[in-house]
């Protein structure tokens, strides 16, 4: 028993557990140097870099999202204009179209109008003035024809051609007088 | 014949401080020959895997994370937005990956304390975490030295705003608390956990060979010893990935002392 003590004794004075061996410090710190360094260098800092790639990757997505859609409500608003714009410029070009035509309708009525109104009044004129020559002629020829045929039927000259002439002239007036009331 | 079969189990119960110093591997056989031990090779191992799944997981990263991508990244992801984050603020995303590499070493590490055939935690030795507690401890002394400058950095640490009559007792408890207490605690925290962790299941596995092979009639409280042992190490399951995360967590939380603008 005594020799079991001190055989106890005598281990646990050959190892102190609080005690470090030095060669373990340097394996240990060597083998922590090179877990540090290929961990903190190759792999922690990728890893920071994929973090970052991946909320990049979902913001900007989200991001990108935002602005098509705000893109496209502005590209919406827009149409709606341009088409409000265009309903009234259509409008506006329909009432013009429809003021020129009633212009036009207008414009023509009144030329036509005036066209038909001179027609007229060259047609009267011309009519009235181959009426005087009608009647002029006539007045002439009537007068010779009837001076020719009263002498042929009373049979000689008549002495007095004052009176000749007067019997003509209101023989003719009478012509003349009985051709209006004829005429109209 | 009873004095010899107690001798050799004395030898292996109890478990003593001489079941973590196990002879090396290269040379083998050799005792008191730290450079390439179970331990050594452990800590080598856990460095290869964590490298290789780092490195095989993110050789190709994509938006749309693979499974093995989504595993690494969401290792990242927790330390760096439940640790880094949540304690230091925004800029703590620049020491994430650090207490990353942190976390992962020591959950690692821890873990060969469960693992069948393997058993032994290389943070039970504590120059493991002797290393990584000096680590912390420079770090946040140089983050809180850059920031603020150095003598503007000591006031910071040391005077906190209390009346001026109690300050030369604060003083004295501020400096042994920040810059003498703090890298032992971290040290030691760690390493006693999984020493403690070890010995335990030692004691509850090698105390059941000893009680049936001391009297076959103690068999049913063997058993009931291996059992306890089995749950004992979903218990240490938790102490493992506790620890890790108390010392990543107190890191970023001494770098967050450090950074921080006022008391």
């Amino acid at each position: 028993m005594l020799t079991y003590l001190a055989a106890e004794a005598a281990e646990t004075t050959e190892h102190n557990p609080i005690i470090p061996a030095w060669e373990e410090i340097v394996v240990g710190s060597i083998a922590f140097a090179v877990l540090c360094f290929v961990l903190m260098k190759f792999v922690f800092p990728q890893m920071e870099k994929t973090f970052r790639a991946r909320v990049d990757a979902i913001e900007g997505g989200i991001k990108r999202a935002e602005a098509a859609q705000a893109e496209a409500n502005e590209l919406l608003e827009q149409y709606r204009a341009q088409l409000a714009e265009a309903r009234t410029e259509a409008a506006r070009i329909r009432d013009e179209a429809r003021a020129d035509a009633e212009g036009i309708r207008q414009d023509v009525l009144a030329k036509a109008r005036e066209e038909s109104d001179r027609i007229i009044a060259a047609g009267n004129e011309q009519l009235a003035a181959q009426r005087e020559s009608i009647v002029r002629e006539l007045r002439a020829e009537v007068g010779t024809l009837a001076v020719d045929l009263a002498g042929k039927i009373v049979g000689e000259a008549l002495a007095d051609e004052a009176r000749t002439r007067g019997t003509v002239e209101r023989f003719i007036a009478d012509l003349d007088a009985a051709g209006t009331a004829g005429g109209r | 014949m009873v004095i010899a079969q107690s001798v050799v189990l004395a030898a292996e119960f109890p478990p003593s401080v001489e079941d973590f110093y196990l002879p090396s591997i290269l040379p083998w056989g050799v005792h008191d020959n730290y450079w390439f031990t179970k331990i050594t090779f452990l800590v080598w191992v856990a460095v290869a895997a964590i490298i290789i799944f780092f490195l095989v997981a993110y050789r190709k990263p994509e938006l749309v994370p693979t499974k093995k991508q989504w595993i690494a990244e969401s290792i990242y992801g927790f330390v760096r937005n439940n640790i880094a984050v949540d304690m230091i603020g925004p800029q703590g995303v620049r020491f994430a990956p650090y207490l990353t590499t942190l976390f992962m070493f020591i959950l690692l590490n821890n873990f060969f304390g469960i693992v069948p055939f393997v058993q032994l935690s290389p943070n039970s030795h504590i120059a493991f975490p002797a290393i990584l507690a000096v680590i912390s401890y420079v770090m946040f002394i140089y983050v809180g030295v850059r920031k603020h400058g150095f003598f503007k950095y000591l006031k910071h640490a040391l005077i906190p705003p209390a009346p001026v009559f109690i300050l030369p007792l604060l003083i004295p408890i501020e400096f042994f608390s920040n810059f003498l207490v703090r890298p032992f605690s971290l040290a030691v925290r760690l390493f006693a956990n999984m020493f403690a962790g070890h010995i335990l299941l030692l004691v509850f596995t090698l105390g059941g060979f000893a009680m049936i092979s001391a009297n076959p009639l103690l068999a049913p409280v063997s058993v009931l010893s291996w059992v306890l042992s089995v749950a004992l190490t979903f218990l240490e399951f938790l102490v493992i990935c506790l620890q890790a995360y108390v010392f990543t967590v107190l890191t970023a939380s001494y770098v967050q002392g450090a950074l921080a603008d006022e008391h």
